[in-house]
């Protein structure tokens, strides 16, 4: 199972093995990482799943679609070219390693 | 044919649009989630869905489980629809996609937040007001008194004839069960209900910067007419208006039989928005909605033709012990993210943000203000065919010592 590591906005960092096909936003609920609020469950709706992937692996994620885009206007804290919502990234095997960011503010 | 390949499914005699099912749906949707993953419903030749994992399921499989054919009972490939269809509620992709595309532009978070002062003015006043009276009945004048001002504000709806919003929606969501006497009695009269909400969605009745003219502006840049912009703007007016009374009429409902729960809320008026959650998930004010199946497909064993209608209990996947643990408590503090209270998928509820909105801001308001809520009389509910809420809810509140 690839392994992720959350950095919380403090700077405490959590490694994480997340099974293939899991989002990062549920990786992070189901292992009690604090720092996502998903209020919409994942449907793309609230932005307050926002994290900052870090920079070595912006280009190596699969393309945000035009509704995360556009929702990434509405996050919360700053966006910035490394923003994404968690819950529109699956975990793969190609993702090993990946490191992301907590955002200081959700909501 | 088909009888054979369907004769494994269990068989319900269940009328879900019964007074006695909708009275008490609880027990019934138990009944239904324990016969199965899917069950028959003789009464109707429908199929039903109650358990959390096949309900979301569904919700997350549009091709096979399409809205085009309609989110009712009405089989639209066969009968004629009672209004024109939504462009986003009864569409599929790729047409819907335009249309959400359209809406969710609009209905961003960052413009709903924007929306929080003039709310919070609002609920301020409206929290005064019935403290000053101590007793009141919670749905006439709280839970309705404040979308049905703050919904068409943000709209950008003029104040003359506002009170055709919740007749309208009562109608649009009874007409998603069958034509029995609770649809007919909803209906009744209401030629100049549906004349008047269809003037409102013209443009030139809707306030500039108002989230309406909003919807207008954004549709040329999804290749959307002004006729389409109206019935987005209709749809707003639909779905916006009866689902949110409802939702805060059955807080304080809960919050009233559950003064405990009010008590953590009221010590930390901060819950209020995790609470609305909660109470989204415990008595889920819209409790269904179809879908029709576009190829034969097998749900755990059971083959479920071409072209049939499947009843999605949404309220029952949200008490699934499948899924949650001790589903029938009442628990302001659960993480009730996950229910489908509003949907889920592709059509998953584009208000939901401006939901959370307005009962974050008049809840965390009446939790600031009021230490205890109690019943004052019998609630009474008030039967629809999708929505589960109260026509009256007299209580008595305690303000907190200043
Ligand atoms: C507590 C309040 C509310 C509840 C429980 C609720 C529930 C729902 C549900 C369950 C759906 C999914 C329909 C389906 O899957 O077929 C939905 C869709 C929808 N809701 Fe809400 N809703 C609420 C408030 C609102 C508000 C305030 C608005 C308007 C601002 C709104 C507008 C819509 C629209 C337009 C759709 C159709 C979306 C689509 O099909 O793409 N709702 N709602
Ligand atoms: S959980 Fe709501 S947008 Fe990701």
């Amino acid at each position: 199972m690839p392994a992720v590591t959350y950095v919380s906005a403090d700077g405490a960092r959590e490694q994480v093995e997340l099974a293939v096909g899991t989002t990062l936003k549920d990786g992070a609920l189901e292992n009690g990482i604090d720092g996502i609020v998903a209020e919409c469950g994942g449907n793309a709706m609230c932005a307050t799943c926002h994290v900052y992937v870090d920079e070595a692996w912006i280009e190596r994620l699969p393309e945000r679609s035009e509704v995360e885009d556009e929702l990434l206007e509405s996050t919360a804290s700053e966006r910035t070219a490394a923003s994404r919502l968690s819950c529109q990234i699956k975990v793969s095997d190609e993702l090993e390693g990946l490191v992301v960011q907590l955002p200081e503010e959700q909501e | 044919m088909s009888a054979t390949i369907t004769s494994d499914a269990p068989v319900s005699r269940l009328d879900p649009f019964s007074e006695r099912f909708l009275n008490d749906p609880y027990p019934p949707h138990r009944e239904l989630r324990d016969a199965g993953p899917v069950v028959r419903l003789e009464r109707y030749g429908i199929w039903a869905m109650a358990r959390h994992e096949q309900v979301h399921a569904a919700l997350n499989d549009p091709e096979t489980f399409r809205s085009a054919a309609g989110v009712g009972l009405a089989d639209f490939t066969k009968e004629k629809p009672f209004r024109p269809p939504s462009l986003l509620l009864e569409a599929d992709p790729p047409e819907h996609s335009r249309a959400r595309r359209t809406i969710t532009g609009v209905l961003s978070p960052k413009r709903v937040r924007s929306l929080r002062e003039a709310f919070e003015r609002e609920a301020h006043a409206l929290v005064e007001r019935v403290v000053d009276q101590g007793r009141f009945d919670a749905v006439d004048e709280f839970a309705e008194a404040f979308p049905t001002k703050v919904f068409p504000d943000a709209v950008g709806v003029p104040d003359k004839g506002r009170e055709n919003l919740m007749a309208y929606g009562n109608m649009v969501f009874n007409a998603f069960g069958p034509q029995n006497e609770i649809f007919r009695e909803s209906a009744k009269g209401q030629d100049e209900v549906r004349e008047w909400i269809a003037e409102m969605c013209l443009r030139e009745n809707l306030r500039d910067g108002g989230l309406g003219a909003d919807i207008y502006e954004h549709a040329p840049r999804h290749e959307m007419g002004p006729d389409e912009a109206a019935l987005l703007v209709r749809s707003l007016l639909s779905a916006g208006v009866d689902t949110t009374v409802h939702g805060l009429g059955n807080a304080i409902y809960c919050f009233a039989t559950h003064p405990d729960q009010w008590a953590a809320v009221h010590a930390d008026p901060s819950r209020a928005r995790a609470a609305f959650e909660e109470v989204v998930r415990f008595e889920s004010p819209v409790q269904t909605f179809f879908r029709t199946t576009t190829r034969a497909v097998e749900v755990e064993g059971v083959t479920l033709p071409e072209g049939e209608k499947v009843l999605l209990f949404l309220a029952a996947a949200n008490r699934d012990p499948r899924h949650w643990e001790e589903p029938d408590r009442f628990d302001v503090e659960r993480r009730a993210s996950g229910h489908v209270g509003f949907g889920s998928g592709i059509h998953a509820c584009v208000g939901q943000m401006l939901a959370r909105l307005e009962a974050d801001v008049l809840i965390g308001a009446l939790a600031r203000r009021v230490e205890a809520i109690e019943l004052d009389g019998e609630p009474e509910l008030k039967l629809n065919n999708t929505l589960r809420g109260l026509a009256s809810l007299p209580v008595r509140v305690h303000p907190a010592s200043a």
